[in-house]
């Protein structure tokens, strides 16, 4: 019996990394999946890996900055599936490192646009779909970089993901009368594609080696678990919370 | 197959309430339990019934404040079960509703001693157990009311529950190269046996009624799979972290 039976789950930025990780155990636990993504190749392996391994995804091209895009994704969880109980707003980009004084306005404009306004739209297209389901879930993935400042970290992406952290808390209040949780992930520095350029940056990589008391990098799978958590009914009065996953570098 | 097979966990104030359904919960999850309480009928009432569930469990008189206690009870998980990987500091008083300039210095010392003299002598007892193991998780209860002040909260018990939420990050800090973790749980407002004089004022009652979003009150059902997220594998990267289970009290 998987934690996730019956439910249906949207994920965006599904294709890798965290995403595709979030969705291949989403469906291993049961959960039909709607993977959105700009990524379209490797969408449809992952919705294809899903097929293989007995589960059921639908791959959807999504632009979490539109909120088109959005409402087709919805529509997609609804004509396939027949509900969305589960909303999980993983789609992000990182950033260089630097401090604000070498940021352009035009990276600030992106890096919210797709790290928050994406979350905002995500939230407001799935909203009626979740309350006609009678509640269920949605997971926003913050960072660390939205709880602490970071000495390597981008002053955008940290913005970006502090808006995160407090719309998650706004959505957790005003839809609690809806039945529909609200929570945030706050990954550490997890081995994924986004943060390749850190690793390969000695300077940045050696701020992440001095300072994880866990001595390693998280996974993908230690993000997915968290998220699975806080889409299952395990964690069903847990709204408005932040759970961090970080080896313990911000309980330092 | 469980979530914490081959797993042996010991659990303080295992008797009744929250730490009643974390020593069923893990023992349905394959866990071995040794359950401390000083309420001796109602924790050998829980033996029997997760041995009538088919489960494994040992009941253990345990007296948080005494360290001979402490050490006895890992010397049963020791003997009975060849190991120790999880404790779950869960036994706590609420020590009467007394404002801060009705407490006496012995109130005070009492309620220090359980919440969190407790935690302290249940971790220095259980760290080499859990070192010898190779690592385990460390679960302390605190409170919401260890991380902001409340009208119905309690001074001495407010100050017992951040004393926990600190001491939790000074263990995971100091332990990880141990490869044990250490996390805090925050219950809201969770109907047990601890919180039915609170509850019983029809005012305070009122209050909590208008204020959790969610709209309820919490289970002991509610904390004991939180705890489980973190003493199982799920969460093997996350350590001094906080888990929130309040219904979206403190998001607010």
């Amino acid at each position: 019996m998987g934690r996730l039976d019956g439910k249906v789950a949207l994920i965006s930025g599904g294709a890798r990394g965290q995403g595709a990780a979030e969705a291949l155990l989403f469906a291993r636990e049961g959960a039909q999946v709607v993977i959105g993504d700009l990524l379209d190749d490797e969408g449809s392996q992952i919705e294809a890996q899903i097929a293989e391994l007995g589960g059921d995804a639908t791959y959807i091209h999504l632009d979490v900055t539109s909120a088109d895009d959005w409402d087709a994704a919805v529509q997609t969880a609804l004509d396939r599936y027949g509900r969305l109980d589960i909303l999980v707003n993983n789609a992000g980009i990182g950033g260089s490192g630097g401090g604000v004084e070498g940021e352009t306005s035009e990276n600030w404009d992106k890096t919210l646009d797709i790290n928050a306004k994406g979350v905002f739209l995500g939230t407001k297209a799935a909203i009626p779909a979740i309350r006609d389901a009678g509640g269920g879930s949605i997971v926003n993935i913050s960072s660390i970089a939205g709880i602490i400042g970071l000495g390597s970290g981008n002053p955008a992406y940290a913005a970006s993901k502090g808006a995160v952290r407090l719309l998650t808390k706004s959505t957790a209040i005003q839809h609690a009368p809806d039945n529909i949780r609200c929570n945030s992930v706050h990954p550490g520095l997890i081995v994924t594609a986004m943060t390749e350029g850190i690793l390969a940056d000695p300077e940045r990589r050696r701020y992440w080696d001095d300072n994880i008391p866990l001595g390693r990098y998280g996974s993908v799978d230690d993000i997915a678990n968290g998220a699975l958590f806080l889409a299952s009914d395990d964690s069903s009065f847990v709204t408005g919370s932040e759970l961090v996953i970080d080896g313990g570098v911000t309980a330092q």
